[in-house]
């Protein structure tokens, strides 16, 4: 494992604005910048943060028949999403589901009117692009797109930043997918995010990506803001972090993910199924699973962190789940968790309580998100 | 009165044989804003290295370790609703826990201002 760190092009704008640097998904990766991740988090949900999201895989899917929608129905083989009734210029959340009904990754995936754009996790990104290859490679031509560079505007000044460089950022709605130019430079640009709040979330070649960058930062309210303040935005959004809240044991419907996968696709629908693991998914729609994954607030101040052990009683005789996320939430004003636990006692308000350094401190099953999102819908 | 330091950023100001433990300016900072700080309950026999308080940032939680052993006498209270008082007065009002020296001979295992901030450059 003594593979070079790779490099976003962003990466000498971070040493310049004084990031602490750390390894993530075989990335050098800015954590924090001289604010912090407290200041971050909370400049984001009041003005706007500049993320750096380069690392995250970028995957065109052009079909062959030059029919967007037979690239959509190739898709549909390995989602359970709805990408057929996906209009040209929108993007939608979407999950990799294996043979048992696990999740291999979660992405999202865009309409760009000739071909498909996904977005997936970087420490993913190698093992979907097998995937989706193998499986579609007879019908469309599968590319990474490794010259690209991405990176998420986020907060309730970006629509105003944005519109800075292009006024037609302004009329851009949530999951809204529209190419355009900002700074003279040619960009692709969702309006989405992972923090909750109203934002974008813009590609461009990585050669362009500094330019873009510095025009963003000369915006007054925008501010650069690193993974900690992701990680810790996202939590209190009720977004799941792939490899902690989902991943291969963990299914859409024990996620609570099932509003990704729309009525066309579950039984009954137009294309019902056809998806790995759709039969498993198809019968855990119908009758529920034995856990489920929850929002968690701790009653005290200390925070609950991912791996801790949930328990029904004080004195931690019957465990019921785990965390599988947790931290302290600037904008909500405390700790903020998320984890799996047992069916009949996942209902919100059910107290439950959580192994800390030999103690069991109370926590509340709590309605997910932990702070209202702000999307422009 | 006299203040030593550990390799793992943490002070301690020993009068006779009690010694108030808290983290270096250096420590306070490489952390982040703390959202959370507690101790082992007074009383409580720590041995050098145990962990005898715990400190926590947004994202991580931090182990305080005990730079010598003791039995715990008190935690710092003002900490309980405002642990970023750490991060403002890390060396002053921020200090953690308060705790007896059993063995004054550890003392001379630790380093003196000028090695530890030799160390963190």
């Amino acid at each position: 494992m003594n593979q070079p760190l790779l490099r976003t092009p962003l990466y000498d704008l971070h040493i310049e604005l004084g990031a602490r640097m750390v390894p993530f998904a075989g990335y050098d990766m800015p954590v924090q910048y001289p604010a912090g991740v407290m200041a971050e988090h909370l400049h984001t949900r009041a003005k706007a943060g500049l993320f750096d999201v380069s690392h995250m895989g970028q995957v065109r899917i052009r079909p062959k028949s030059g029919r967007n929608t037979d690239a959509a129905r190739a898709l549909e083989t390995l989602v359970p999403a709805d990408i057929v009734a996906l209009r040209p210029g929108r993007q939608r959340y979407a999950l990799f589901t294996t043979p048992d009904g696990g999740i291999s990754d979660d992405l999202m995936v865009a309409n760009m009117g000739e071909w498909l754009l996904l977005v997936v996790n970087a420490a993913c990104k190698q093992a979907d692009f097998a995937h989706v290859h193998a499986a579609l490679a007879q019908t469309c031509t599968v590319e990474m797109l490794d010259g690209r560079a991405l990176m998420a505007l986020q907060g309730p000044a970006a629509e105003a930043a944005l519109a800075s460089l292009n006024p037609r950022a302004a009329g851009m709605r949530f999951m809204d997918v529209v190419e355009m130019e900002l700074a003279g430079v040619a960009c692709i640009i969702s309006r989405s995010g992972y923090t909750g709040e109203d934002g974008y979330e813009i590609g461009m070649a990585s050669g362009d990506a500094l330019t873009v960058a510095r025009a963003l930062l000369a915006c007054p309210d925008v501010a650069p803001a690193g993974l900690g303040a992701r990680d810790s935005l996202r939590l209190e959004a009720g977004l799941c972090l792939y490899g902690s809240d989902i991943d291969l044991t963990t299914t859409p419907v024990e996620a609570a993910l099932e509003w990704s996968i729309q009525k066309s696709r579950k039984p009954g629908g137009v294309r019902a199924g056809g998806y790995p693991g759709a039969a498993i998914v198809a019968d855990q729609l119908a009758d529920g699973t034995t856990r489920r994954r929850v929002g968690l607030r701790a009653e005290g101040r200390a925070p609950v962190r991912g791996g801790t052990d949930l328990f029904a009683d004080e004195a931690g005789a019957q465990p019921v789940g785990r965390v599988t996320s947790g931290a302290f939430g600037p904008s909500a004003g405390g700790p903020v968790a998320m984890g799996y636990v047992a069916a009949d006692h996942a209902g919100v308000g059910t107290r439950l309580f959580a192994a800390v350094r030999g103690r069991l401190l109370p926590v509340q099953v709590s309605a997910l998100p932990f702070v209202a999102p702000t999307f422009k819908r | 009165m006299t203040v030593y330091y550990t390799k793992e950023h943490e002070w301690l100001r020993v009068e006779g044989d009690v010694a108030v433990v808290g983290i270096t300016a250096h420590a306070a900072n490489e952390l982040g804003e703390l959202v959370f700080a507690e101790a082992r309950d007074p009383g409580t026999t720590v041995e050098q290295g145990d962990s005898v308080a715990v400190v926590e940032s947004v994202k991580a939680a931090s182990d305080i370790y005990a730079p010598v052993t003791g039995d715990v006498l008190a935690f710092n209270d003002a900490l309980t609703d405002d642990a970023a008082l750490v991060n403002r007065d890390p060396e002053g009002e921020g200090w953690i826990v308060r705790m007896t020296v059993a063995d004054a001979a550890q003392l001379e295992g630790l380093l003196d201002h000028a090695t530890y901030i030799a160390l963190v450059g």
